[in-house]
């Protein structure tokens, strides 16, 4: 840990809100909109903590430990994500496990949740986010395990620090690439973008994030929101490392390239967000094991 | 360029888990063309930097055709047979995948024993060309319509022609110049005779054709 | 090692003492006071082997080959240790659980737990093979006569048998496997020589016959059916720590087998193949069960594969000498089969508790009971999440050192088997969630599908303290692993033979650390949350029902449609059969849809084999005429054929 592992800590807290606001407004500007503020998720954040809350008579205490549970667990994992060539706050042997895991967490407050209103839409919600994990969980630590083998590293922020042109065999670029695909559209399933997932639907049939979360109110929707967000730059800063493997040794010049590989990350989701429509459901396995093909070919290329 | 040797070859190895993963035979028609000017790149990207004006020739020339001619067939002869785009397959498109993942492993596991001479990346070059004769065999037996058995031929074609590449640059025009031809013999012909098919019966389900051994 | 004896009389005074008492209510005292007090000289007895203190006591036994040999060493310790905890708490589980009703022979029923109980606690420290099979057989014979208590339901006696069909062919490959171990004349474990009947047969022996008790892919079959038909305290033993038995074996096995040289790289990949099947196919079929109890029973394949998984990693790494690989790789192995111990136990425990309240195993038939079991569904909660491995709670951490113990092998010859293993492992934890947020989420969240469940009432003391006292533990367990992978050194370091842990073990600290400061975190959210909303208006409201305001608890959704998604993914792999009745015509007057999913492996691999056995069963009937006269001469015959056989060939 150093001191620029908290400045990205505090970027990561302060600055996760500003992405979701970066994709909506390049989807509104080719969509020929004028769009919302960019500190739109902002704004609601501040007007849901000023709010009260209203509790479903269905719901028992596990509905409203959901959203802290899912906050807490999701910060907890930013404290083992690097930024590009940033280490994390903490870095150790397998920390990349610990990631996927609390993500986890994180996933089975949010289902729990949705499950305990007793309402058939947020059932559905949640089986169909327990389904995807299903698969995004092995093209992600399969995807990360082969960045592993690349580097000989066993924690993220070593692995990630090591990634530079000089240093690194001529199949690593390759690698790199079928990687960085893999993670990207793990990236998309969970954080529930097209062609997942559609964030702006507007029918309850054929959300899946969103229908989980609709019983929640002022502050725990707050916290449900900000933790999303968070998730977001989670993954968007392990990808930034993966597809910008520029290292210097100035440590806020590494900052700033893992800043813009998040943008870059942002932006990207955008343009997929403009140019597709989501699948259907029964193509959505298929793409995600699609991830999974990625990053076995990794592995195959780096095992050789 | 051996960086960019590893990418071309991996991009070959994914536009087959493409014709795999598919369901449209539009989509398929471009991927098999995409792959041919690939495999024409990965011509040039092996022998860079002493390439030979003949082997420039020959590249041009099976791209003009793999990847402009024969397409552009093909996608007359769906039209005119008026087939549905949709791809009939025996198996499901998801364990279609996973098989392409079990195929790949054993092409590595066979292009491992054999002997290349180059580097790792010449292996790898096998593996792929292997893989992508082996995805042609795959289709020709796991898709119903007629329409994506000739694109399995042609994939198969692919494969074999990299297959060659990556040996050696002479027996490689000696290959290519003879699979070629038999290949576009063999598409007029089946486009032919799809479309004549189509005219008689209506469709051009191999299943249903079958109808006709009595 | 006097713990050790008192250990033993204890029991074996408390099933006789109880087996006395038979149908009166104090059976149920005496049988749960005699587990309490087993279990503490049990756990008394392991800890001291655990930190070091270990005994050998040698009676002679007038079996042939056989004596009274029994040892402690830490890999016994551990295991007498995790059997004796989860033993002593079901017991005092089942005091409440069993209801005294002057017609039960509740007795009979506490004699064979606590001998059950007691030949656990044998097996794991028989140092002599004749010793270790007949304890092997007692502990397989009472569990049989406790799966059977509900006798005189047909699906249980049919479990009863598969079960103990399953069983004794477990114990002929075992019995085979000590015969060729034992050649040399002596079938003391220290004595062994496996070499000279080819190691690698030995393995194979012992793979399958262990694998059947700890319910290996395919040889699972019984698992799922006879855990569900026993008394829940029983399912919590058999599924907590009888089936961990095997892996005892398979432990003790590869211990003599590669006390000379390292084992070949085949076993380990057999074994991680293995793990990996059993661990992807036992989830798959818990996600796909209706009933509680096999629910439970499946993911038990699933946790066993897990812990396969870890011996398989280990393994490799012993056979290619990568000492941090190996040390992971049996440490988290070790560790799965305590937190395992846990909360499966603790799990069916809970289920038994809904099964008290309503009557019903049946997971779309309850919903809502966090309302009315508010412990026993909170315990549920923390076994479910620790189950499927997420931090803070003990579960993660085993699998933390089979994925780190996977990552270091990924540069080693055994690349493959490593990225099968991280890929499965994955997999499990993907789907795991899946399934006990259907267990936890259908059965206590919600509002309650039927009378029964709306009936449903808290469990009585007896019962909530175990399942409190396991809940602690799983939470506590996840906070300081590192201690315990301190004790377990020593024998990790013997099967591993590494000579120290590695670096890589440091990491655990770091995990602790992770869990705490969640836990930390989340105190301090909750204690914001409530400054937040103070004075502010906090409402209750209706759920969200898209403006139709006559929502009904049968519009929820099921435990099948919940699961549907997944079950149709893997389809090929399940064998799901559904029958749906369309609704017919405006007014349509009944509609279902069922699914059921069978074992597969019972159905295509088992059926046939049996049905083909009973054919050739049907064949010899002629030899069986019921008369005396002929089964003399049966008898007459075979000693002469032995005779020849013997004294024919020699001059």
């Amino acid at each position: 840990m150093t001191l620029y592992s908290l400045i990205h800590l505090a970027l990561a807290l302060a600055g996760a809100p500003l992405l979701l606001g970066i994709v909506n407004r390049i989807k509104a500007k080719i969509g020929g909109r004028t769009g919302q503020p960019l500190l739109q998720l902002y704004y609601d954040l501040a007007k849901l903590l000023r709010k009260g809350a209203v509790y479903s008579e269905t719901t028992t205490w596990v509905f409203r430990a959901g959203p802290l549970v899912g906050l807490a667990a999701v910060v907890v994992a930013l404290l083992v994500v690097p930024l590009g060539g940033v280490p994390a706050v903490a870095s150790f042997t397998g920390d990349l496990v610990l990631l996927a895991y609390m993500l986890g967490l994180m996933r089975l407050a949010t289902v729990l949740a949705a499950l305990d209103t007793g309402s058939a839409f947020e059932g559905m919600g949640a089986s169909r986010e327990v389904q995807f994990a299903a698969l995004a969980e092995p093209a992600m630590l399969l995807g990360l395990a082969s960045m592993a083998v690349l580097t000989g590293k066993l924690s993220l922020s070593a692995m990630l620090a090591a990634l530079s042109p000089a240093a690194l065999p001529p199949l690593a670029a390759a690698a790199l690439l079928l990687v960085g695909a893999a993670v990207f559209i793990v990236l998309l399933a969970e954080n529930s973008r097209i062609p997942f997932d559609d964030p702006n639907t507007h029918l309850e049939l054929t959300m899946i994030h969103e229908v989980m979360v609709l019983d929640h109110t002022g502050p725990d929707f707050a916290a449900i929101q900000y933790g999303a967000a968070l998730k977001l730059w989670t993954y968007a800063a392990v990808l930034s490392g993966i597809i910008l493997p520029i290292r210097t040794n100035c440590p806020w010049c590494d900052l700033l390239v893992g800043a813009g590989g998040v943008a870059v990350v942002v932006v990207a989701v955008g343009l997929v967000e403009s140019g597709m429509a989501r699948l259907r459901m029964l193509r959505v396995p298929q793409l995600l094991l699609a991830a999974v093909v990625l990053s076995l070919l990794a592995l195959v290329l780096v095992l050789r | 360029m051996p960086a960019t040797l590893y990418i071309l070859i991996v991009v070959l190895m994914l536009l087959n888990f493409r014709l795999l993963a598919s369901s449209r035979i539009a989509a398929c028609i471009q991927t098999v063309a995409a792959q041919a000017v690939l495999f024409g790149a990965t011509a040039v990207a092996v022998n860079w930097p002493h390439v030979q004006w003949q082997m420039g020739l020959i590249v041009i020339l099976s791209v003009l055709i793999k990847a402009v001619l024969l397409p552009w067939l093909l996608r007359r002869a769906v039209r005119e047979a008026a087939a549905s785009r949709e791809i009939e397959p025996l198996v499901g498109f998801n364990l279609s995948l996973l098989l392409g993942v079990i195929l790949l492993g054993l092409c590595l596991l066979v292009t491992s024993s054999l002997q290349v001479k180059g580097d790792q990346s010449n292996g790898l070059l096998l593996a792929a060309a292997l893989f992508t004769a082996v995805t042609g065999l795959f289709l020709i037996i796991c898709r119903k319509k007629a329409i994506t058995q000739v694109l399995g031929y042609l994939t198969m074609e692919n494969g074999i022609n990299a297959f060659g590449m990556a040996f050696a640059v002479n027996e490689t025009l000696l290959v290519a110049m003879a699979v070629l031809l038999d290949v576009l013999v063999a598409v007029l012909v089946m486009g032919i005779a799809i479309y004549h098919i189509s005219r008689e019966f209506d469709h051009i389900d191999t299943d249903k054709l079958s109808a006709l051994k009595e | 090692m006097d713990m050790y004896i008192l250990f033993i009389a204890v029991l074996a005074a408390g099933a006789l003492v109880s087996l006395v008492l038979g149908r009166r209510a104090v059976a149920n005292t005496i049988g749960a006071a005699a587990s309490v007090l087993g279990g503490a000289a049990g756990l008394a007895c392991g800890l001291a082997a655990l930190a070091g203190q270990d005994w050998d006591l040698n009676l002679p036994w007038n079996v042939p080959m056989g004596s009274l040999h029994v040892a402690m060493d830490g890999l016994s310790g551990f295991f007498l240790a995790v059997i004796s905890l989860i033993c002593a708490l079901a017991g005092v589980y089942g005091s409440g659980y069993l209801r005294p009703n002057g017609r039960t022979h509740l007795g009979s029923v506490w004699c064979f737990y606590l001998l059950l109980f007691a030949s656990m606690g044998v097996v794991v420290a028989a140092r002599n093979a004749m010793l270790f099979l007949v304890a092997w057989e007692a502990m397989s014979l009472t569990s049989f006569l406790l799966v059977m208590f509900d006798h005189h339901r047909a699906e249980v006696v049919r479990a009863g048998w598969t079960y103990l069909i399953a069983t004794h062919l477990g114990t002929a490959f075992l019995l085979v496997m000590f015969l060729l171990c034992g050649r040399g004349g002596s079938m003391e474990f220290d004595a062994m020589d496996p070499q000279a009947a080819g190691a690698g047969v030995i393995f194979l022996l012992a793979m399958i016959g262990f694998g059947t008790k700890a319910g290996f892919l395919p040889l699972h079959v019984w698992l799922p059916e006879a855990h569900p038909a026993a008394p829940s305290h029983v399912s919590a033993v058999m599924s907590g720590v009888m089936i961990k038995t095997g892996i005892y074996g398979l432990l003790r096995m590869l211990e003599i087998l590669t006390l000379q040289s390292p084992p070949p790289a085949w076993w380990g990949v057999a074994l991680v193949a293995t793990g990996a099947v059993s661990g992807v196919m036992g989830i798959l079929l818990a996600l796909a069960q209706h009933d509680l109890k096999r629910l439970l029973a499946y993911s038990s394949v699933e946790n066993v594969g897990i812990i396969t998984l870890g011996i398989g990693i280990g393994l490799l790494g012993r056979s290619s000498g990568n000492d941090a690989m190996a040390v992971l790789g049996f440490s988290g192995a070790l560790l799965h089969v305590l937190n395992h111990a846990l909360f499966k136990s603790l799990l069916f425990m809970g289920a038994g508790a809904v099964l008290h309240a309503t009557g019903t195993r049946e997971i779309n038939r309850l919903g809502g009971l966090m309302k009315r079991m508010g412990t026993t569904g909170a315990m549920f909660l923390i076994a479910s999440a620790a189950i499927c491995g997420l931090p803070p709670l003990n579960g993660f951490v085993g699998e933390f050192c089979i994925y780190v113990a996977s990552l270091s092998a990924l540069e080693g010859g055994a690349a493959w088997a490593a990225v099968a293993a991280i890929g499965s492992l994955a997999m499990i934890g993907g789907l795991a969630v899946a399934c006990f947020a259907k267990a936890f989420g259908i059965v206590f969240l919600g509002s309650p599908r039927s009378e029964e469940a709306k009936a449903a009432h808290e469990a009585p003391a007896s019962m909530r303290v175990p399942m409190i006292i396991l809940a602690v533990l799983c939470v506590v367990m996840g906070l300081c692993q590192p201690l315990i992978v301190a004790s377990l050194r020593g024998s990790v370091l013997g099967l591993a033979a590494a000579p120290r842990p590695p670096e890589a073990l440091q990491a655990l600290w770091w995990v602790s650390a992770a869990g705490a400061a969640f836990i930390v975190l989340l105190i301090a959210l909750a204690l914001l949350r409530r400054r937040v909303l103070k004075g502010r208006n906090v409402a209750k409201g209706i759920t969200w029902d898209c403006g139709y305001a006559a929502p009904d608890a049968r519009m929820q959704y099921t435990a099948s449609s919940f699961a549907m998604p997944l079950v149709v993914m893997f389809r090929a792999l399940l064998g799901t059969k559904d029958t749906i009745e369309r609704p017919q015509g405006l007014l349509p007057q009944s509609a279902c849809a069922q699914t059921h999913t069978d074992d597969p492996f019972s159905r295509r691999v088992f059926r046939p084999v049996f049905l083909a056995v009973g054919w050739l069963g049907e064949r010899l009937k002629w030899v069986q005429q019921g008369r005396n006269q002929l089964y003399v001469l049966y008898v007459a015959l075979t000693v002469l054929v032995l005779l020849v056989w013997k004294l024919g060939g020699r001059p």
